[in-house]
């Protein structure tokens, strides 16, 4: 008998600790892979955020450590600075990238640093029990907005690799999502082309992942894929935002 | 030289690696001076967008094994916070300085010392300690910077120099005695155990500070508050003058240090039975040696540039077994050595 699939060695024989129908198990084993077919698991450190993927750590099979809410760039910074040949990358969700980690996304970006960043999309903050995030859609209803997102009290959902593409020292920037296996083909290629960018360095490349959160979209796992190519890709369209073609 | 560039030069003379920082007025001086000076010796400086991002900076690089320094002002270490809690929590080395100045909130630029709380009884969330450095002059600031990293390294734990605008801005000539490494005793620490660089030939490790396991956080707790007593029974720093006969015993730190010994030995011309204590590290806190000149003087002055803030640690240690005296300068501002002597001879 062959074995045409199995664990990539990237990932530990830990569980991951998500709900059912949730993006993040994907999206783990998605940079797992990746990393062991580019052969760099033993010289990649990875970033955990403050969110559901805090436990990253317990699921990759290399050096991880974590930030404060918002600052993986800057401790991702620290780390690649010091050791520029190895690979670092940051996992972050909206609220850490794009609330409270905005200043630190927008200017690590800004300095070009050769960094890869994970973005997962989800439209809520999953692990306090689904507030709005900057990314909740207008007439999303979370815990926090009980009557629907309304951009007069709420403002507008923000557009990371829109507002990224704008920045010089970017390489490349693309959305994808997790949403049917052809899309996951496509995000693992765009997380492929991020890790290979930094090891050819050639700069700050960030991956968006539209991700689902069924618990917290009180959808079940069927109903949120269908809800992110319905909903979530009309305010978030997925491609190619940036690529640098410089050496 | 100026304070500020001794504690630079300080710095680069410990090996450090890499330096992170943001601009705020009276510490300036320490990233202009690192800005040319670590890049010209191939080793790491960033202006970062913020005093948040610096220290974070700082956790990245430390992670990975390397000597890492921030410095700002008060209201910057105020946003540093959150990190040195995390770096607590991670128990991971570096220096940290703050060129202190008048506060709360924008304050003015003037050196204050009113950050002594902040700085030593833990100014972010959490059960934790940093080891607190106040140096008085220029030579300190270089020597201070050095004694930091070795202090960092052997006990896992950030260190911060609390000095403040005075001597950050003071020209004096500076006595350097050596350069490079300080003994400072054994450590079972070896970084090899535990950076970051890579899983190649061992098996992975992750540096973190959530222990969500049952019992782990608190497990966690202990470890480091044994790390804390090993820390107060070994490295108590403080200078004694003259304390032998003294009737009164005069407490200061950092610059009022310098201007209440200057003080102590005018009077001791006039025959005055006075002795001077000054704390250099402020954490761990010089408990025994003020608790015992508690027990042979009459009556102790603390005085310091704030509304009184070491003082509350001076009088958990002297027990009322005298009475404490207190002269304050808040606001930003530096005493004169005539504020102190009379305000001493008031009190004789």
């Amino acid at each position: 008998m062959n074995k045409i699939y199995c664990r990539t060695e990237s990932l530990t024989e830990k569980r991951f600790s998500y709900c059912s129908g949730c993006g993040h198990g994907i999206i783990h084993r998605l940079i797992a892979e990746v990393v062991d077919e580019l052969k760099i698991r033993e010289r990649t450190i990875g970033i955990a955020p403050v969110g559901c993927a805090v436990f990253a750590y317990d699921n990759w099979n290399f050096d991880v450590t974590e930030a404060p809410h918002g600052r993986p760039p800057a401790v991702a910074t620290g780390i690649k600075r010091c050791l520029p040949d190895r690979v670092v990358f940051t996992y972050q969700g909206d609220g850490d990238l794009a609330a409270i980690g905005t200043a630190e996304i927008i200017h690590a970006a800004n300095r070009g640093e050769n960094l890869t960043v994970f973005f997962v999309n989800n439209a809520n903050y999953g692990m306090t029990g689904g507030q709005m995030a900057p990314t909740t859609v207008i007439g999303q209803v979370t815990t926090t907005t009980p009557f629907g997102r309304d951009a007069k009290r709420e403002g507008y959902p923000l557009k990371v690799c829109e507002l990224l593409s704008s920045i010089e020292g970017v390489c490349y920037l693309e959305r994808v999502s997790v949403s049917n296996p052809k899309n996951i083909l496509k995000a693992k290629r765009a997380i492929k082309k991020a890790f290979e960018n930094q090891v050819e360095g050639k700069g700050f490349s960030l991956v968006e992942v539209l991700s689902q959160c069924p618990t917290d979209w009180g959808k079940t796992p069927e109903e949120s894929i269908k809800w992110i190519d319905d909903v979530l890709v009309k305010t978030f369209p997925l491609g190619i935002y940036k690529e640098c073609t410089k050496k | 030289m100026k304070g500020n560039i001794a504690l630079c030069e300080g710095a680069i003379s410990a090996g450090c690696d890499a330096y992170f920082g943001y601009p705020i007025t009276p510490q300036n001086e320490v990233p202009a001076h690192m800005s040319r000076m670590m890049v010209e010796l191939g080793r790491i400086f960033i202006q970062a967008e913020s005093e948040l991002a610096a220290i974070n900076m700082v956790l990245g690089a430390a992670a990975c094994g390397k000597r890492a320094m921030t410095s700002s002002s008060s209201p910057g270490i105020s946003l540093k916070q959150e990190g040195i809690s995390y770096l607590c929590g991670c128990e991971l080395p570096c220096l940290i300085a703050n060129i202190q100045r008048g506060g709360p909130g924008l304050g003015n630029i003037s050196g204050s010392q009113s950050d002594y709380f902040q700085a030593t009884k833990g100014g972010g969330h959490g059960d934790y300690h940093i080891i607190v450095l106040a140096p008085y002059s220029v030579t300190e600031m270089y020597d201070f910077a050095r004694l930091a990293f070795e202090l960092a390294d052997k006990y896992r734990t950030p260190v911060m120099i609390l000095s403040d605008g005075v001597v950050g801005q003071m020209m004096e000539p500076v006595e350097i005695v050596g350069s490079g490494k300080l003994e400072v005793g054994s450590s079972d620490n070896n970084k090899n155990d535990w950076k970051l660089d890579g899983c190649k030939n061992r098996p992975p490790r992750r540096i973190c500070s959530l222990l969500m396991a049952e019992n782990a956080l608190e497990a966690h707790n202990w470890h480091l508050k044994e790390k804390y007593d090993k820390i107060e029974k070994d490295e108590v720093r403080c200078e004694t003058f003259q304390t032998e006969d003294a009737e009164l015993v005069v407490i200061s730190f950092g610059i009022t240090a310098r201007i209440a010994k200057s003080a102590v030995t005018k009077l001791r011309k006039e025959n005055i039975k006075i002795g001077f204590i000054r704390p250099i590290t402020l954490w761990p806190f010089p408990k025994k040696i003020i608790s015992d000149a508690a027990g042979k003087s009459k009556k102790i002055l603390v005085a310091e540039m704030n509304l009184g803030q070491m003082v509350e640690d001076v009088q958990l240690a002297v027990k009322n077994r005298c009475p404490v005296d207190f002269l304050g300068k808040p606001g930003g501002g530096i005493f004169t050595e005539n504020e102190i002597i009379s305000k001493i001879r008031q009190i004789l």
